[in-house]
């Protein structure tokens, strides 16, 4: 069953790197991630990159195989020509720190700063009611495992790091449109996620839809409904007229950016 | 030397950023105390991620006839009578509590019809009480509790500027050694930084253990890289004692095939859900394999565990769901006598007993890991499984109510600590203890801190420059052994000699063994620089795994009898006389010592919960004289009422 396959990866670190050849045992079943744990065991010991529960559950192995971003433990050898040359890759998009392992560090910074969920402060513990129906299309985005490939793919950030300040990637638009849609919150995030956030940036090209490994439709039920969220607000007459008479001042129910605006 | 070490002064430093790490680290917080969270790996993706079927609270959702009387004996039960009867009371009554506390932070469970949150049947459990998402609890509860904690750093930047002036992450750092002063207090943390290599001093009064368990000692496991016994082993060397650690719990339904995704959890909800254990002559053999201790709760024919899923009330649960030392050592039996699947299990089959929408919606994730990794769709055939190791009862001795370690300053809340689970832990169970005793351990942790009124411990500068070489010496031998090989001989030595099923000269071997093991430990050497190093990293973890494995041995040669999580095949009755005694370890120099230590009596009140009948079947008559007459027939928690479960839709 077994065979010898070629693997390209690339070592190095921030300074420089190349990509090194190795010829590797492969075994029935086996996938991606396990290939490079056998190139370790056998052959570079210290061969960086990150993994954890080996089952597609924590999100700690994305890496790019043959120039597609994916997890090494949820890719099978067998989706591959037995002759076929892999070539792996750290994250396109984060600075490298070693090997495989690059600095998602971008992405802790985006999380801090989108306020957290805000129940009505009069409900206690236990006494929460919610239905399943409407906890649905939170709970689907709840599903994220936090491996940050729609973050790594997303060609506004992918391809401009200039944008990195103004736009917040696809997980963490999703985490707004989760809480916007998490039936308990009661903080508006329509503006913020526009202004501060970058959802205007989106362009709907679906690219992290297409390489999220928990198939969660990420620009369709969570980027598409909240830009309609968006639009709602700016263009209804009422808070338009609202806002122009004063009774309703301008941001009234998008709650501040911790760490960003005053 | 340690002029090379970053340093960092905090109240409480937390090793571990799972679900009681983060709960440890959130009550710490709020108690005032600045708090450091220490995780080997990126912050959320700790070993919780991967727990499936959800967290046991009596809420009472599912079935009102529950309540934390009833936990508490589920629990008992399960632990066949050793559990520590403080930590299984304070367990059984704040869980619900935890539980919707995480609610309060955003957590989103699976609803009843009523809006409240859903509760699952699991095994050992009375009434269904496992709150869930799908089969993706643990991720709802590490990313909770991940967000619990930004919300709390939002708090802190809006009063002080700085996000992280209270309670600040430090992902992928490695902690070697806990630092005394010289007294014997703890003063501190020493450890890596795994991006860099450079050595980190955490100096803090009190230090919360929430490192998890010791899987990764052994060969089929369900645990990740990161369960290689760190907390275990750091309590030992720092002077701590730990508890009954022959009792290791196999689950009874991990993959087998292929072989590299051998050993990966299949949640237990695919029974409580419905999915039955078959041979390889399509037989549900779990009937045969009822012991006596459970055999009026559970059902006696396919009928009437059938009846169970949809009128609890009235019939009485399918073997499947007995607790897991019990499945395990049956699937054991079965695949020996030659009943086994092509690839050496049996079959989990919930095909042919639900639709595939049901299973789609309850077990989306197993749906989802069976067909990415193994080609088989479990809404059409069934799984192969077998028995894989996923969790350790034993633990650091703890005082219930606070976490507190016999060493001052040292707290274990979660896996790492031992007592709460007796011999055998329910599923369902390890979520909730998580959040009830990583609150406690924070909380006895801020109250240390608080009863220091500024006198801190001050680090003993010496043991710096000892952890420092320790760290280094695989840099600084010539040639040597590979760390990656020491590592995988060592964990298929324990499988096979200290695994499911025990024998004296075996366990004696692996002692032997391990003796050779430590040889070979000292050996090892390693490539490339201190920089983001896997190999580095390996080498270091053997001490520890190496200390927990011999402790596992030793504790399982000395406890002569099978109960729970420790099977002798040599001596295969569970014995009213063993279960009064605790087995303590400790380091003494460089050697690991054991001894029996008097397990702590079950008060009155709480035996009173039991039927005598019940009782004798793990007590003494010594011990059974003690009880009032009254205790004879106790309180029924059942009751005519009909349930008004929604686990019962689409069945």
């Amino acid at each position: 069953m077994g065979y010898t396959a070629k693997f390209r990866v690339w070592r190095g670190d921030a300074g420089s790197g190349a990509l090194k050849d190795y010829e590797v045992e492969v075994n029935e079943g086996e996938v991606v991630l396990d290939v490079l744990h056998r190139i370790q065991a056998t052959q570079a010991g210290d061969l960086a990159l990150r993994w954890n529960c080996k089952a597609g559950k924590c999100g700690s192995c994305s890496m790019e195989i043959n120039g597609r971003p994916r997890l090494g433990c949820m890719t099978r050898m067998s989706v591959f020509e037995q002759s076929e040359t892999l070539t792996i890759t750290p994250l396109r998009t984060f600075p490298v720190i070693r090997d495989l392992v690059t600095d998602v560090s971008f992405n802790y910074e985006k999380a801090l700063q989108i306020p957290s969920f805000t129940p009505d402060p009069d409900t206690k513990p236990g006494e929460f009611r919610m239905m399943q129906e409407d906890v649905n299309r939170s709970q689907e985005f709840r599903k994220c495992i936090e491996c940050y490939l729609c973050q790594n793919t997303c060609h506004v950030i992918r391809d401009h790091e200039e944008n990195e300040n103004a736009f917040a990637g696809p997980r963490f638009l999703m985490r707004i449109a989760e809480l916007e849609m998490h039936p308990a919150d009661e903080a508006d995030r329509r503006d913020i996620a526009q202004d501060d956030f970058g959802l205007g940036y989106c362009n709907i090209t679906k690219c992290c839809t297409e390489v999220c490994p928990e198939h969660i439709k990420i620009t369709d039920n969570a980027l598409i409904p909240m830009k309609e969220r968006v639009a709602g607000r700016k263009y209804d007459p009422l808070v338009w007229l609202g806002s122009k008479i004063g009774l309703r001042p301008k941001s009234a129910g998008t709650p501040s950016v911790p760490g960003k605006r005053p | 030397m340690s002029d090379q070490i970053e340093r960092y002064t905090y109240d409480v430093v937390v090793i571990g950023a799972g679900g009681s790490g983060l709960r440890a680290a959130a009550e710490a917080r709020a108690r005032g105390k600045k708090t450091a969270v220490i995780s080997k790996s990126l912050f959320g993706k700790a070993h919780t991620v991967m727990a499936e079927g959800g967290a046991a609270a009596s809420m009472g959702n599912a079935n009102p006839n529950d309540n934390w009387q009833v936990h508490f004996r589920d629990t008992m039960r399960g632990g066949k009578f050793m559990n520590n009867p403080r930590m299984a009371e304070l367990h059984a009554k704040e869980a619900p509590d935890r539980v919707w506390e995480l609610e309060a932070w955003g957590a989103l469970f699976d609803r009843t019809k009523d809006g409240k949150i859903s509760q699952r049947n699991f095994g050992g459990h009375e009434y269904p009480r496992l709150a869930h998402v799908g089969d993706r609890t643990g991720l709802e509860m590490i990313r909770t509790m991940q967000q619990r904690i930004v919300q709390l750093q939002q708090e802190d930047a809006k009063s002080s500027g700085d996000p992280e002036a209270m309670i600040k992450v430090f992902a992928e750092t490695t902690i070697t050694r806990l630092v005394k002063d010289e007294s014997g207090r703890i003063a501190g943390a020493f450890g890596y930084i795994r991006d860099t290599g450079k050595f980190v001093l955490f100096e803090a009064p009190a230090v919360v253990l929430a490192t998890g368990g010791i899987g990764r000692t052994f060969k089929v496991t369900s645990n990740s890289w990161e369960y290689s016994g760190d907390g275990h082993a750091l309590a030992l060397l720092a002077g701590a004692k730990l508890m009954n650690m022959e009792f290791v719990q196999f689950h009874p339904t991990g993959m087998i095939w292929p072989p590299s995704v051998r050993g990966i959890l299949v949640t237990e909800s695919v029974r409580g859900d419905g999915g039955v254990l078959k041979n390889s002559e399509g037989k549900r053999f779990m009937f045969d394999y009822v012991p006596d201790v459970f055999r009026a709760q559970y059902a006696e024919t396919e009928e009437e565990g059938d009846r169970w899923y949809t009128d609890p009330d009235n019939n009485r649960r399918p073997p499947e769901l007995l607790p897991r030392d019990e499945v395990a050592r049956s699937i054991n039996s079965e695949i020996k006598a030659g009943r086994g699947t092509p690839h050496g299990g049996i079959f989990l089959d919930i095909a042919s007993r639900r639709s595939p929408d049901y299973i789609l919606s309850r077990l989306p994730s197993m749906h989802h890991q069976f067909k990415e990794l193994a080609d088989v769709d479990i809404t059409k055939e069934p799984m192969e499984i077998g028995p894989t190791c996923h969790y350790v009862m034993g633990g650091v001795e703890v005082e219930p109510d606070t976490g507190a370690s016999s060493v001052p300053g040292l707290f274990a809340a979660g896996e790492v600590s031992g007592g709460m689970h007796g011999s055998n832990r329910l599923g369902g169970n390890s979520l909730s203890d998580l959040l009830v005793f990583g609150k406690r351990a924070g909380d006895g942790a801020a109250a240390y801190v608080d009863s220091l009124s500024g006198a801190r411990p001050a680090v003993a500068e010496a043991s710096l420059d000892e952890a420092t070489a320790e760290a280094l010496a695989p840099f600084n031998r010539a040639e040597g052994e590979n760390p990656y090989t020491v590592h995988s001989e060592l964990q298929q030595t324990m499988n096979d000699l200290v695994g499911l099923i025990r024998r004296e000269p075996e366990v004696k071997q692996a002692l032997t063994e391990l003796e050779k093991f430590k040889e070979r430990a000292g050996r090892v050497t390693v490539e490339g620089g201190r920089a983001y190093n896997p190999g580095w990293h390996y080498a270091q973890d053997l001490r520890n795994m190496l200390l927990v494995a011999e402790c596992v041995a030793l504790a399982a040669l000395e406890r002569q009898e099978s109960r729970g999580g420790h099977t002798r095949d040599d001596y295969p009755a569970m014995s009213p006389e063993w279960r009064k005694i605790n087995l303590i370890l400790s380091l003494e120099g460089e050697k690991i010592e054991l001894r029996r230590q008097p397990i702590p009596e079950i008060p009155v009140e709480l035996l009173a919960l039991f039927e005598r009948s019940e009782l004798k079947k793990y007590m003494t008559d010594e011990e059974l004289a003690v009880l009032p007459a009254s205790s004879e027939a106790p309180e029924s928690p059942d009751s005519s009422e009909s349930s008004e479960s929604s686990e019962k839709e689409g069945h």
